[in-house]
């Protein structure tokens, strides 16, 4: 039957192609998006709206300085409250936990809790510490921010330190060193780079959020005076402008987005860069 | 001379020694060193608990008051304290299955293109561009869907869909839609859709794939009998993983969903989510029942994604290690 072999050449053909489409496809909302939070934010993005505090509306000028910092500050206090988690329950995993029930559920829940939706961590921050305190502030931003970095970091420890061939643990434990100094200055220091890559990996991501910080940290216009106010972020001040009516506004929404794009991207890219395979590194 | 390790090891001897002595024997530092690791890994188990049981106290307010009407009516309205989850999730869910359904053939095929059609240059600039793809802040994307993506399904798209005469899709459209949310939530998906479905394809062993060839199979024919066929439960649980995203997913779809509470079967219609009734309203609550009444919403959003999540890890597991023995 020669027709349906042209059929089946011609189905294989198609297919391939659409396949190949697909990925092109991809790549029109990429570049369309890419391309216009350059076109629309790139025109205000000076030293003045870097170093400038948010305006009153009709006044002209003003920047999103405090937003930029009030960024760092809840990058800081969540690192200080998921890394510390996340990477010891990431060495747990890996090097005590490759066939025990209560390891298989830890990972299991990490990997659970990874899925639970960012505005619903929010909820959870504003009832154990906004409620109490009576005040907005970036430690609950923060915190909540850090929840989220938990589950993301405890699993690429976990997959970073598994990397590190046993025969150097072997190596280090026949010279007499005992497992827990083996772990921590041989083994860690194997996986150093492939954890940084992790960790910078997961700041990128809490960095873009938003969700989690519209009742927690909530927004400022002024420089934060401490952990214990609420707090600008980048992100939250981005949402507020874009849904304003004002054209300044949603032109300055445009520049922060900007600037929000290029520092995720950043880390993301130093994060590929500082990425070494521990297996490789050793040869 | 140091103790003889199989008696600093039993846990008899040890107790008769003094604790500096203790301190100073061989394996102590081990255990010790393992205990706090597992403590920091016991944490992970107990915010997830905390999670779950943080949610269930805010939301008893509101449990109380509204009971079972709460799952079951339409009524929103915190002046007169009546609350109804049903418009919600409903968006919430329509939104997501609409993203699922545009979302799913382009990452399979991307994934696909990847794993077994592309030629080695093409795939790490193809695997770069979906993976910025996942690291763009959902807050860019809101901006992004209220000033490009809107407009662009009011004036191009939709009216091309309200001509199709189809009863779904109804005039006249402002572009803030069930429909764009559902747009915007599939190009935000397809990162994880693509990043899955590539690991269950490339978990399946290269003999599969020579063997159908060696029996004629064109490649298409490769794909679907020797890589698809295999991981078609893996493939299941991407789409999942993916619509857990989907339906937590908040910002982009607050800005484009038009944000009104009602439910209504003409997707070009605004209408609101889950996520995003929470984002627009918790921290300008008018009283306690309004805040409780958010958080029993989170603690309903939370329960559809972690049943969606558990299931969906459960079958990704079972396909990529049924290759691994």
């Amino acid at each position: 039957m020669p027709d349906y072999q042209t059929y089946r050449r011609l189905l294989d053909r198609t297919m391939v192609v659409l396949c190949g489409l697909a990925a092109l496809f991809a790549a029109i909302p990429l570049v369309s998006l890419l391309a216009y939070v350059l076109f629309q934010g790139f025109h205000r993005l000076d030293w003045t709206f870097l170093t400038s505090l948010p305006t009153p509306v009709g006044v002209a000028g003003g920047g999103m300085a405090n937003a930029i910092l009030g960024t760092v500050t809840l990058v800081l206090v969540a690192s200080c409250v998921g890394l510390p988690i996340g990477i010891l329950a990431g060495i747990y995993l890996s090097e005590y936990g490759k066939k025990n029930k209560f390891a298989w559920s830890v990972r299991f829940t990490a990997d659970v809790l990874s899925g639970v939706p960012s505005i619903v961590t929010g909820i959870v921050a504003y009832t154990l510490i906004v409620k109490p305190m009576h005040n907005f502030s970036a430690l609950a931003g923060g915190v909540a921010l850090g929840f989220m970095m938990i589950p993301i970091t405890t699993r690429t420890t976990e997959e970073l330190v598994k990397m590190v061939p046993h025969s150097i643990r072997e190596a280090s434990w026949a010279l007499g060193v005992s497992q827990w100094r083996t772990i921590l200055s041989i083994v860690i220091r194997t996986a150093k780079n492939g954890i940084l890559t992790g960790v910078l990996l997961s700041i990128a991501r809490i960095a873009g959020e938003t969700a989690p910080l519209l009742f927690t940290a909530f927004n400022n216009q002024f420089w934060p005076k401490g952990v214990n106010e609420p707090t600008a972020s980048l992100t939250v001040q981005v949402f507020t402008y874009a849904i304003s009516p004002f054209k300044d506004w949603q032109d300055q929404a445009w520049t922060g987005a900007l600037v929000l794009l290029i520092l995720v991207l950043a880390i993301n890219g130093t994060a590929k860069l500082f990425f070494k395979n521990p297996r490789e590194m050793l040869r | 001379m140091s103790l003889p390790l199989e008696v600093s090891n039993s846990g008899r001897a040890e107790k008769a020694l003094p604790l500096f002595l203790r301190l100073t024997q061989a394996g102590f530092g081990d255990r010790l060193f393992k205990k706090i690791t597992a403590l920091f890994a016991f944490l992970i188990l107990f915010l997830a608990g905390l999670t779950a049981f943080t949610l269930w106290r805010a939301s008893i307010p509101c449990i109380q008051k509204m009971g079972w009407s709460f799952l079951n009516t339409g009524d929103w309205d915190p002046v007169r304290e009546m609350f109804g989850s049903v418009p919600f999730v409903y968006g919430t869910i329509v939104s997501s299955f609409l993203a699922l359904l545009i979302a799913t053939p382009f990452g399979l095929g991307i994934s696909l293109f990847l794993t077994e059609l592309a030629p080695k240059k093409m795939r790490e600039p193809v695997a770069f561009l979906v993976e910025t793809l996942a690291a763009i802040p959902s807050v860019v994307y809101g901006l992004w869907g209220i000033f490009l993506l809107a407009p662009f399904m009011r004036v191009h798209v939709d009216p091309i869909l309200i001509k199709s005469g189809l009863p779904i899709f109804k005039g006249p459209s402002t572009g803030l839609s069930l429909f764009t949310a559902g747009v915007i939530l599939s190009i935000m998906i397809l990162p994880t859709i693509t990043a899955i479905s590539r690991e269950v394809f490339e978990a399946v062993p290269n003999s599969y794939r020579e063997s159908a060839k060696a029996l004629g199979a064109t490649s298409w024919e490769t794909i679907q009998l020797a890589v698809m066929k295999p991981s078609k439960v893996g493939i299941l649980g991407a789409v999942m993983l993916a619509l857990g995203r989907a339906l937590g997913e908040t910002m982009a779809v607050t800005m484009v969903i038009g944000n009104k509470p009602e439910v209504s079967g003409n997707l070009l219609d605004p209408s609101h989510s889950m996520a995003s009734v929470i984002a627009n309203e918790f921290s300008e609550a008018v009283g306690d029942i309004h805040i409780s009444a958010l958080a029993e919403i989170g603690l309903l959003l939370m329960t559809i994604t972690l049943v969606l999540n558990i299931v969906a890890h459960l079958l990704v597991w079972a396909t990529t290690s049924k290759f691994q023995r």
